[in-house]
């Protein structure tokens, strides 16, 4: 595992907050030459700790209304089945995160959709049809934060 | 919605958001738009706010926090500012990454990391359970993200 320093650790403070800071900026807030900073964005990003990035959108403004948090309970487990669902599920395009987790569900997924009845389509057609699916909650998303985290 | 978005807008936020790391003369050629075009439209829809912030995304496994959990809460609603009040406690705990309330049978959920089980446990007695209006909390352990994309089915 990688040891970061406190400039490492400000390093990605700062992407995280804006991805498109060049070397030469982060190098100028944290007292480095731009080369140095670009060898420390590169170890990260080696290191996997940056990993890509990411693109925020008003999803509201383009017509996705409402994003839906679903916990899964395969009614069936074992090897085959979770390959078999892991692959179905993945390939909804509604699907943006599947995430297998361990607790009172096997799966948390979160679906995006227009509104109410075009979630209520993606529900019935797409996710009751999964294979091995059990039992389905649903919790709507009114509010999302993202938090800076330990670095913060 | 006063914002107006058309097919050549749609498609640019598409490849973008399902590969955002693409550099723009790469994602315009996936587009099928001139480079140009690509930039300029690009830069309104940050103007209008339609692309709100691009961001670095930290592997957090990868710096050496290895547990996530997902923590689900169920709010005391009969004290009046419990949403608040809960909110404002769990801003300040540094180890939650994200927040998320909903209408349903969860009223809260933290993600919360930590560098390993005896320091989730740590996290949790000490900063968790101390967050105020707490009726239920239930936990799912984060085992693989299979995948994580902002994809929109634009």
């Amino acid at each position: 595992m990688i040891d970061l320093d406190d400039t490492d650790r400000a390093f990605l403070r700062d992407l995280s907050r804006d991805g498109t800071l060049s070397a030469g900026e982060l190098g100028r807030r944290h007292g480095l030459s731009q080369p140095a900073a670009w060898r420390r964005v590169r170890r990260l990003g080696e290191a996997g700790v940056l990993a890509g990035q990411r693109v925020q959108v008003d999803r509201a403004a383009l017509g996705f209304g409402v994003t839906v948090f679903l916990g899964v309970k395969l009614a069936t487990k074992g090897r085959v089945s979770l390959e078999d669902f892991e692959r179905a599920v993945t390939a909804i395009p509604e699907v943006q995160v599947v995430q297998h987790v361990l607790g009172l569900f096997d799966y948390r997924l979160r679906v995006v959709a227009r509104d109410i009845a075009d979630f209520e389509r993606v529900l019935r057609r797409r996710i009751m049809t999964l294979p091995g699916l059990g039992q389905v909650e649903a919790n709507v998303v009114l509010t999302e934060e993202p938090r800076p985290g330990p670095f913060g | 919605m006063s914002i107006q978005i058309d097919d050549t807008d749609r498609r640019i936020l598409r490849h973008l958001l399902a590969e955002p790391a693409l550099p723009t003369p790469e994602l315009a050629v996936r587009a099928g738009v001139a480079q140009a075009t690509c930039w300029r439209r690009l830069e309104r829809l940050s103007e209008v706010g339609v692309i709100q912030a691009r961001q670095a995304r930290i592997d957090w496994r990868a710096a050496g926090y290895e547990v996530e959990v997902a923590l689900r809460f169920t709010l005391d609603k009969t004290a009046p500012r419990a949403f608040d009040e809960f909110l404002a406690a769990a801003r300040g705990v540094p180890e939650v990454t994200g927040i998320e309330t909903f209408l349903g049978r969860v009223d809260v959920r933290l993600t919360v990391i930590a560098r390993d089980m005896a320091h989730y446990q740590q996290i949790y007695r000490e900063r968790i359970l101390t967050l105020p209006h707490i009726a239920d909390i239930e936990a799912l352990m984060l085992i693989s993200t299979i995948k994580d994309s902002a994809s929109l089915p634009l």
